[in-house]
């Protein structure tokens, strides 16, 4: 089985000096009293610079509550998370992040809505009103990355599910963060739509280089477009295996119905039913 | 499965409103008349059951009564309608100002929810009817109660719908925005305030016919003008269709004054409608 299963620090699988996310054995408890749900125990993951991440792993097992410790918008129970270096105690401030449902401003057209960011993170806050025609330039750039050229005057009515979604991405890149974070995005599209984004996003990452990590439902879409693939138990989640992913970039459509590939997938799913298995027999 | 269920319904429903297009045009017709075709109808038989049953002009006047009594009148009736006209959009200026305030407070901090929200129930459970008498002994009879009648029973509306349009903001949008860096304060600038003003214009309505009941019936408890003072001294002097004329003048305030900010809530947010009165006027012509 080329699926490397150590019992502890699963996630640690590149402990090197470039760590750029680091996660280590983080608890995460929701509530208190009777009441008090355990989203996490013991979770550990390093990701470096620049690397593609996917989580995967059984509903509910804690990958959103995962997205909000790495971002800084909610504090560890237990355990430490630091993000370039810094130990996150509040929200991070650069980090870009994308959720399943686009979340636009229904009252700024798209172009608008897509700069949002540049109105509130710090240096280009203050240079927006001086350097608006540049920005706007980016911003359509940015725009028609995605296929949605000429789009940019539209209000988000006007557009359909995937192409918001596409515009929810460009949101969360508009200001070059480093770290991109996103929360199953392409869950609610199509499936030719979806597999469209993979390759827009593929794209946007080999030129930027930003660092990612992406929760997804999807195993294809892991298989993918991630480097390295984490698996994650049933809550209370933490990482309990790890995949790396040795094809190279970029990745086409054609690859996800090769052989190899198509192991790697049903790999994971096995794995992931396992998990949800243990689960069960748990609570039973 | 269901997603894709679901973009093919939409793409279904976008093409069957093409060719159905004359459609909406000849049922905007029918809604349009509906109610002058009720008002009418009502009048009509009004008038033929004071006819038939004899019904003593003391007791139910008949429309033509009230007609004559209007026209008779049409003077004193103006000057006390611009009382009226005034003390309510005076009150209802305050509550905009204070229940917007009040509804940016209890919907931005817990805090002041947590303190404001059972006092503002119990200050909305108070039939104002009772306060008015306070009021007379502080201020005097006239315009100062009528305007604070007016204010006490506008701003709640407002103030709640304020609150409850902050309380939309999607907490993935939160999300978004605290991981850039935003303050709450930012949020609320950003999209608490636009978010509710699609639910504060359309509290604006509502409020605006509150404030002239408050009014009206301040003017009718302690007042020297006004319809309700009119309404009062008319039926002191059992001059039935001026009480009547007097209802008919409030009930037409009311029905202008909503017609007035129904409007400026159209132009106002459109966006909040989701470009469907775009779709429906394109396609009624
Ligand atoms: N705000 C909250 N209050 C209480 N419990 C919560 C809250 N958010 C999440 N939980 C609990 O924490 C656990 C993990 O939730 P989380 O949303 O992180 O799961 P997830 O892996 O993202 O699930 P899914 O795959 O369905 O999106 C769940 O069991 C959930 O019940
Ligand atoms: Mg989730």
């Amino acid at each position: 089985m080329a699926i490397a299963e150590p019992v502890t620090g699963a996630g640690a699988a590149a402990p090197g000096r470039d760590a750029f996310v680091e996660i280590d054995t983080v608890s995460l408890a929701y509530g208190s009293g009777p009441s008090r749900t355990l989203a996490l125990r013991g979770a550990t993951i390093n990701v470096r610079k620049g690397e593609f991440v996917a989580v995967v792993g059984p509903s509910g097992c804690g990958k959103s509550s995962l997205m909000k410790l790495v971002t800084g918008l909610m504090r560890p129970t237990v355990g430490s998370v630091r993000v370039d270096g810094k130990s996150v105690d509040g929200p991070l401030k650069i980090a870009g992040m994308a959720f399943q449902n686009p979340t636009l401003l229904p009252w700024r057209n798209t172009l608008k809505n897509v700069m949002l960011p540049l109105e509130i993170v710090d240096p280009h806050k203050g240079r927006l009103r001086a350097n608006r025609k540049e920005y706007e330039e980016r911003a359509e750039r940015l725009l028609d990355s995605v296929g949605l050229k000429g789009f940019g005057n539209r209000h988000p009515w006007e557009l359909s599910g995937g192409m918001q979604q596409r515009a929810s991405l460009c949101r969360a890149l508009i200001h070059q963060p480093d770290l991109l974070m996103l929360d199953e995005p392409f869950a609610a599209l199509d499936a030719f739509t979806r597999e469209e984004l993979w390759a827009v996003l593929q794209k946007l990452w080999m030129e930027e280089k930003f660092t990612v990590i992406l929760v997804t439902h999807d195993l294809r879409e892991a298989v993918y477009l991630a480097e390295t693939i984490r698996i994650m138990s049933a809550r209370p989640g933490r990482i309990v295996a790890t995949r790396e992913v040795p094809f190279g970039f970029p990745r086409t459509l054609d690859d996800t119905f090769k052989p190899e590939f198509v192991d790697i997938v049903h790999e994971l799913r096995e794995h992931i039913g396992r998990e949800r298995t243990t689960q069960q027999a748990v609570s039973q | 499965m269901s997603q894709i269920d679901q973009k093919i319904d939409s793409d279904a429903s976008d093409l069957v409103l093409e060719p159905d297009a004359p459609a909406p045009s000849r049922r905007l017709v029918t809604e349009n008349s509906a109610p002058w075709l009720i008002a009418a109808g009502t009048l009509v038989v009004w008038q033929l059951a004071v006819w038939v049953f004899s019904i003593k002009r003391f007791v139910l006047p008949a429309p033509t009564d009230i007609a004559a009594s209007l026209w008779k009148w049409k003077e004193v009736i103006l000057m006390h309608a611009g009382q009226t006209l005034y003390t309510t959009l005076l009150g209802f200026a305050f509550a905009v100002v204070g229940g917007m305030l009040l509804g940016v407070a209890v919907g931005y901090s817990r805090v002041m929810y947590r303190a404001l929200y059972p006092i503002l129930i119990a200050f909305n459970s108070v039939p104002k009817v009772a306060i008015v008498p306070i009021l007379v002994i502080w201020f005097g009879i006239g315009t100062i109660p009528a305007v604070i009648t007016a204010f006490m029973l506008s701003f709640f509306p407002i103030a709640v719908n304020v609150a409850a349009g902050l309380a939309t903001v999607e907490p993935e949008l939160e999300d978004v925005l605290r991981s850039l860096g935003a303050s709450r304060r930012t949020i609320l600038f950003k999209v608490g305030l636009p978010r509710s003003l699609p639910y504060f214009f359309a509290s604006l309505k509502v409020a605006i016919t509150l404030a002239l009941v408050g009014s009206v019936i301040s003017e009718t408890i302690a007042s020297n003008a006004g319809i309700g003072y009119l309404m009062l001294n008319a039926s002191s002097r059992f001059d039935v269709p001026l009480v009547f004329a007097g209802l008919i003048v409030v009930a037409a305030m009311g029905v202008a004054i909503y017609a007035v900010f129904a409007a400026v809530e159209t132009r106002t947010t459109g966006w909040a409608v989701r470009g469907q009165t775009q779709r429906f006027d394109a396609g009624g012509g």
